[in-house]
């Protein structure tokens, strides 16, 4: 009964504008499933091509979340726990991959990792390893791209736990790591996983950066979002089927990721 | 007696600075006692080592933890410390079992031994058949005992405790302190108690200091500190009117009023007496008692059976009165009385 | 012109977003002789040399306007056959423009405006030294071509073909602007591409090779029905179709139609 009263008392000024930006969020979906040839579906899904770019997508974006929470989850309880000069400034450059234009980031990372880059000139010559257009490559792009996504995440998680659990920890002999590892970070799990979501969702999603610094190769470098891309310059249709392939497969694993992760309803 | 810890602490936090010298022997139990924002919680974190020494010592069974002039520092993880926090600060993701094996773990024994060794302690505080249950299952009472357990399951040469019973309801409160008291009175190394209650103190401690704006302003058994107030807050404490003045022979002079007292002092002097020594009459009474004074009625609250009058004249003052002589003296605030105390009720010692 | 430009491209994707049916351009004044906005959709590789002649168009027309949308031709001609508001369409291939005159969207038939024709890019200096197409197998000589599904990597597929060089990319770019971004970072040593990218592109060196004659890529233009401006349309078609235009446009590296 009071469930009941409580759902009327919404307010419009609320409902309004949640209900628009809900239509917003959804209508395009809609569209792509409405002008979806269905009829045709079964037979494109059996082209070799979108398999492979499906899989190199999967596997990309999950390495590349790996790689993010690995990295990501040390940073972010840098920036949460840890005092030093300058912090705001680093928090701050953080983020920039969330400003920048990913194809700009993929120049980036071309002038840091390329050939002629920093330090991709120095792994060629000393490893004789080359990053751009790699799968590896794509990896990198991916995880820079997405990597904030985490971090900020992850760091919003640590400022909301409550860091004398560290003390109290560090008073029965745990040192700064193994408080961090055996304390903070199972507290702080669900927003690690939340994070972790995002950023693989971000990855998985990638294009300008990956086409700009890995290229574009079918089985090596072309992920769903650059067959989606390209298959629009000559058949819509296809497009619009890749487009619904990643979109299946990304919300069914999300889904399912959310409520095994964050138990959300 | 042998002294475990032997500190001088010197701390600064916010601007405030604490300046406490502790010392507390090996089995014995001090209870740091003062209003909020005096330093406790100060000087139990810099003992704890979650906070540093700017200058002094902190020496625990004979190594120097915290030395700021030879740079001696000793991280918390390395310190022979046991901390029960305020709010327990259980661990939420870990069984009970597994939080008080946390630190028997992290300080070299196995898994098998330091869940073994939990277990133990989990019955020594009688909670063995909850060591599964996670802390938000566990009453508040329990968790408080599940982190004693945490606590003295690394055998701490020091055992800090800050404001163990706060969190508790007031017969939650009864029990656990009852049984705080045989945990800590087992305990062979050194105990700090932190708080601000003077019943726990009295009922735990084997010995009050009391800090007040971060030093120490007095410091005794309870006897002592209950008998011989030295400060308004510790009189508030422990229930007594305290005046500072100066004696000679059995005359106190406290501002322009002369009190008679039983004890004889020279020189500065405290005069203490209890709220229900002091009589209050509508005219000026005659007779046998010879401090009397003229004073105002400025509040009046329940206390107990009785109704405790606050006072303002020569002295601030409290008064314990029976509701039928107050109903009888009409007291109100603003109302003119005489109060009296009689010199047999009186104590007086040197300031 | 870069506002408009951007304004145009705006309200393109928009009308292709919303699936409407032409209608946007139906709406702007234009006058009987062909005054008034003229939006014309061409492929990016026209994008320096149309650029110009809309300013001289504009300055021997007053009145006229010119809105230029670039990009690659298969996307525009995806707009064009969503409803984008377009009067002109320019395509870098027949094929391209096949797919807007299949849709009935074209008013008339396309005209051949200019072709093009392939070549391979290199940094200043050739340091991998390419000197034929061949060149572009040999082990260790990355390159960089256009995706099939973009005119660009269909005719080097051609070429390819024609002078028998089988290879691996390493990348297989969107379009022309990509594969010159490679080569300009020095990720790849080569790009094969049109000589009028080379051209507008500073910079960079183009190596002529006889295969690309094999695979020469016609420029068709059209005005297309649902104009809304046709008088403009037809003028501006006109205009880069005559000597002036075609001047502007072989300048850029681009060859006139034969017979023109």
């Amino acid at each position: 009964m009071s469930r009941g009263v409580r759902r009327q008392r919404v307010p419009v000024a609320l409902l309004v504008p949640a209900g628009l930006g809900l239509a917003f969020l959804v209508l395009p979906l809609a569209g792509l499933l409405l002008r979806a040839p269905w009829t045709t579906l079964p037979r494109r899904l059996a082209e070799p091509g979108v398999l492979t770019a499906l899989r190199l997508s999967l596997e990309t974006a999950t390495v590349a979340t790996l790689l993010c929470v690995t990295l990501g989850v040390p940073l972010a309880w840098l920036l949460a726990r840890v005092e030093f000069p300058g912090r705001r400034l680093v928090r701050a450059l953080v983020t920039v991959p969330l400003v920048l234009p990913p194809v700009v980031g993929g120049v980036a990372l071309l002038l840091v990792f390329g050939r002629r880059g920093l330090i991709g000139s120095w792994l060629d010559e000393t490893f004789g390893v080359t990053l751009p257009f790699t799968t590896a490559g794509v990896v990198l792009a991916e995880a820079f791209v997405a990597m904030p996504f985490l971090v900020i995440a992850v760091e919003g998680a640590l400022r909301g736990a409550d860091p004398r659990y560290e003390e109290a920890a560090a008073t029965l002999g745990a040192g700064r790591f193994t408080a961090f590892t055996r304390v903070t970070l199972p507290l702080v799990a669900p927003g690690v996983a939340a994070g972790a979501v995002l950023c693989w969702a971000r990855a998985l999603g990638e294009f300008g950066a990956t086409i700009t610094f890995a290229g574009n190769y079918p089985g090596r470098t072309q992920t769903m979002p650059l067959a989606v891309y390209l298959a629009l310059e000559t058949d819509l249709q296809a497009a619009i089927v890749l487009s619904l392939i990643l979109l299946t497969v990304s919300v069914v694993i999300l889904a399912a990721l959310r409520d095994k992760w964050i138990g959300s309803t | 007696m042998r002294m475990l810890l032997d500190a001088h602490l010197v701390a600064e936090r916010d601007g405030f600075t604490l300046d406490v010298r502790l010392r507390i022997a090996a089995g014995e139990v001090v209870a740091l006692l003062g209003p909020n924002g005096a330093g406790k919680t100060t000087a139990l974190r810099v003992l704890a080592g979650l906070h540093p020494l700017v200058a002094g010592h902190l020496t625990l069974d004979g190594a120097d933890l915290d030395r700021p002039d030879r740079r001696v520092w000793t991280p918390p993880e390395r310190r022979p410390v046991g901390v029960v926090f305020q709010d327990y600060l259980l661990f939420p993701h870990l069984s009970a079992l597994d939080n008080v094996a946390f630190g028997p773990r992290r300080r070299g024994a196995d898994r098998r031994a330091a869940r073994a060794r939990a277990q133990e302690w989990l019955d020594r505080v009688g909670l063995g058949d909850q060591a599964r249950r996670r802390p938000r299952q566990l009453s508040g009472g329990q968790a408080q005992r599940v982190a004693l357990a945490r606590a003295l399951a690394v055998d701490p040469a020091l055992l800090l405790l800050d404001e163990p019973l706060a969190a508790l309801d007031a017969r939650t409160r009864l029990d656990t302190r009852a049984e705080l008291q045989r945990h800590l009175g087992a305990h062979s190394g050194a105990t700090l108690l932190v708080t601000h209650d003077p019943l726990d103190a009295l009922v735990l401690a084997d010995r009050l200091v009391i800090v007040e704006h971060g030093r120490v302003v007095q410091e005794g058994d309870a006897a002592t500190v209950t008998a011989r107030p030295r400060t308004d807050y510790v009189a508030r404490l422990v229930g007594l009117n305290l005046h500072r003045g100066r004696a000679d022979g059995h005359a106190v002079t406290v501002g322009e009023l002369a009190l008679t007292t039983a004890d004889t002092v020279h020189g500065d002097a405290f005069v203490a007496y209890p709220p229900a020594a002091v009589a209050l009459h509508p005219s000026r009474p005659e007779g046998s008692p010879r401090n009397v004074w003229a004073a105002t009625v400025t509040g009046v609250q329940r206390h107990g059976d009785n109704l405790r009058v606050q006072l303002t004249g020569p002295v601030e003052v409290a008064a314990d009165v029976t509701p039928a002589a107050a109903a009888h003296l009409g007291l109100i605030p603003g109302r003119s009385v005489w109060a009296a105390v009689k010199a047999a009720e009186t104590r007086a010692y040197p300031a | 012109m870069t506002v408009r430009w951007i304004r145009a491209a705006f309200a393109a994707a928009l009308v292709a977003t919303l699936g409407l049916s032409g209608c946007g351009s139906a709406d702007d004044p234009a006058g009987p002789d062909g005054a008034g906005p003229v939006t014309v959709f061409a492929a990016a590789s026209l994008t320096e040399a149309f650029i110009r002649l809309g300013k001289e168009y504009e300055a021997a027309h007053p009145g006229h306007a010119v809105t230029f949308n670039f990009g690659g031709s298969s996307g525009l001609a995806t707009q064009i056959t969503q409803g984008a508001p377009a009067d002109v369409f320019a395509a870098a291939s027949p094929a391209t423009m096949k797919t807007v005159t299949d849709a009935g969207d074209a008013a008339g038939d396309p005209v051949v405006l200019v072709r093009n024709q392939l070549v391979v890019a290199v940094p200043p200096g050739n340091p991998a030294r390419v000197g034929r197409l061949a060149d572009l197998a040999r082990p260790g000589v990355k390159v960089a071509l256009c995706a099939e599904q973009v005119p660009c990597g269909a005719a080097a597929r051609t070429a390819l073909d024609a002078a028998g060089v089988r290879l691996t990319p390493a990348t297989l770019e969107q379009d022309v602007k990509g594969a010159l971004a490679k080569l300009r970072l020095g990720e790849v040593d080569a790009a094969l591409v049109y000589r009028t990218d080379v051209r507008a592109a500073a910079g960079l060196d183009a190596v002529e090779f006889p295969e690309s004659a094999r695979a020469v890529n016609d420029y068709p233009i059209v005005v297309l029905r649902a104009a809304g401006n046709p008088a403009g349309a037809r003028a501006f078609v006109d205009f880069v179709r005559s000597d002036a235009g075609l001047a502007v446009l072989t300048a850029a590296g681009f060859q006139a139609p034969p017979g023109a």
